[in-house]
């Protein structure tokens, strides 16, 4: 379970993330929503260590990560697959791939299942990262994560400016592994069908606050539009 | 005919002494971005070490003295690598992302440094003696000869980058290594320890300056300023050929070697080093990021 208690984050002097208190539970798929520029990737990057949130705790299983580097968080079992997808452009898509076994000190092998998951990139094991499509990159990105065998998976904006078949694909793949149910997701998006289509509970966000939240069936649709619209 | 064989051998030869003693800069400033203005006193450390094991064998195991040499090779590479291990803990991992501080810092150490041969092997230069395998040559034809001591050398560089070449792309280390330098914060999300990985990458770079202060201890004799003299040539070929690639080394080492030979055969030493930078002042002005660049989708630095 990740729990996250009155999380503060600042980029210098100014507060990007004010306060947040969050949960998502196993097996569920957790969805945060709002407009750009109000703390959602921040959040994500404070989950990960990428930013320093001096208040606050992050619990996770168990123990509060609020404080440790961020590669002891991944190999507490969070893969993080963030927004522009960080692929490592100079690498072939088998050294991305092999990249996702660091948690495990570089140890074990990439399963089957992976490639099940995302045929596209077992004829491209050869190709340097950096000279796939946006959307090849962002399902090799998520295939690195996945690699680890998450407890916990991140997303941010995984649809984002990418073509509508691969869309569908990384729908198909979260719904896959939401059936598996023994892993977390948390995904960021701005694309409200998708993350509807998906999400069990949902959060909205604006100017680093939680502002709505409810479990699907039970929030207000109209209120997240409002919430979100430009 | 021997005269030009001669100056085609010696540009491959003077070119092989500046790629090993930029191998290891091109890790720490090419992959690090770290300004290491000390970097030439690992190049001393390397040629102080071949002086101490040669007097160790010279006094305790004078019987089989000739092997000398082939264990000062590691032990320079340990010994500089142990330092730079040290350096990077206590200065420069404190200075990454500050080029001109780290440029100041690391000159301070320089100094230390040499300041610190001296007091322990004093202020006048040493020397250490070729074992007798590397002493003579080869006489391929008459008027050109091939010394043992420059082919050994060339073997040695040949070694050296064929070792980091497997290490850097053909093993997890070399991995983890490139993914740290390509993408910081998302090799550590993936679970990298980047600052383990940073003091590692950091004393591999000191460890090769150090065989190539072994190496160059064949070629003159050991001064606390051996390093120095070497720093600005190494600095120019890993900026000629462009950073983070070996390619690039190669191709700036081999630039600025035969380029020095050939200047210095028309002409003479001083203009031969005026010449050659003139060329590679011009050449970065056309191409600011040297030979050897990297292009690619995602990358718009």
């Amino acid at each position: 379970m990740l729990k996250i208690n009155n999380l503060h984050a600042y980029y210098g002097e100014s507060e990007i993330i004010s306060g947040v208190n969050m949960q998502v539970d196993e097996g569920k798929v957790v969805c945060l929503l709002g407009r750009n520029g109000v703390g959602k990737s921040t959040l994500l990057k404070s989950i990960m260590g990428q930013v320093k949130t001096p208040v606050g705790t992050i619990d996770f299983n168990g123990s509060n990560i609020a404080k440790i580097a961020p590669h002891k968080r991944a190999r507490a079992g969070i893969g993080y697959v963030p927004q522009g997808r960080d692929i490592f452009p100079q690498m072939t898509v088998l050294e991305n791939l092999l990249l996702g076994l660091e948690v495990h000190g570089g140890k074990g092998k990439i399963e089957d299942r992976i490639f099940e998951l995302f045929p596209v990139l077992k004829d491209m094991l050869g190709r340097k990262g950096g000279d796939l499509s946006g959307g090849q990159q962002q399902q090799l990105a998520i295939a690195r994560a996945l690699v680890a065998n998450p407890k916990l998976l991140i997303l941010d904006e995984p649809t984002e400016g990418i073509q509508p078949s691969i869309i569908q694909d990384i729908g198909r793949v979260i719904t896959h592994l939401k059936q598996d149910g023994d892993m977390m997701i948390f995904l960021v998006e701005q694309y409200l069908e998708f993350a509807l289509d998906i999400a069990d509970y949902c959060y909205v966000m604006e100017k680093g606050e939680i502002v709505l939240d409810g479990a699907m069936g039970d929030i207000d649709i109209e209120e997240i539009k409002k919430r979100i619209a430009i | 005919m021997g005269t030009y064989l001669t100056q085609i051998f010696n540009g491959i030869s003077v070119s092989s002494v500046y790629l090993i003693a930029a191998l290891g800069l091109s890790i720490t400033f090419g992959l690090m971005k770290v300004i290491n203005m000390a970097h030439g006193e690992f190049i001393m450390i390397g040629a102080y070490t071949a002086f101490v094991v040669q007097s160790i064998f010279l006094n305790y195991l004078s019987g089989i003295f000739s092997v000398y040499f082939i264990v000062a090779i590691p032990v320079s590479f340990i010994t500089a690598g142990i330092i730079g291990y040290v350096l990077e803990i206590l200065v420069i991992r404190h200075l990454y992302g500050r080029p001109l501080d780290s440029l100041l810092a690391t000159w301070g150490v320089s100094l230390t440094l040499q300041q610190l041969a001296r007091s322990i092997f004093g202020a006048p230069n040493v020397d250490v003696k070729s074992p007798n395998w590397l002493n003579g040559g080869i006489q391929v034809i008459s008027g050109f000869v091939m010394p043992y001591k420059r082919l050994f050398i060339i073997l040695l560089v040949a070694l050296c980058l064929t070792g980091v070449y497997l290490l850097l792309y053909r093993t997890p280390y070399g991995r983890r290594i490139r993914a740290v330098m390509q993408n910081r914060n998302m090799a550590s999300s993936l679970g990298i320890p980047t600052r383990k990985v940073d003091a590692y990458t950091f004393a591999l770079g000191s460890g090769l300056a150090g065989i190539a202060g072994c190496a160059l201890a064949l070629l003159g004799s050991i001064g606390p300023t051996l390093g120095s003299n070497y720093i600005v040539d190494t600095f120019m070929v890993v900026v000629l050929g462009g950073v983070s690639r070996l390619a690039g080394t190669i191709a700036g080492a081999s630039i600025i070697g035969v380029g020095d030979t050939l200047f210095e055969f028309l002409t003479d030493t001083t203009m031969a080093k005026v010449l050659i930078f003139a060329v590679v002042i011009v050449f970065l002005q056309w191409k600011p990021k040297g030979l050897f660049t990297i292009s690619s989708r995602e990358l718009d630095d």
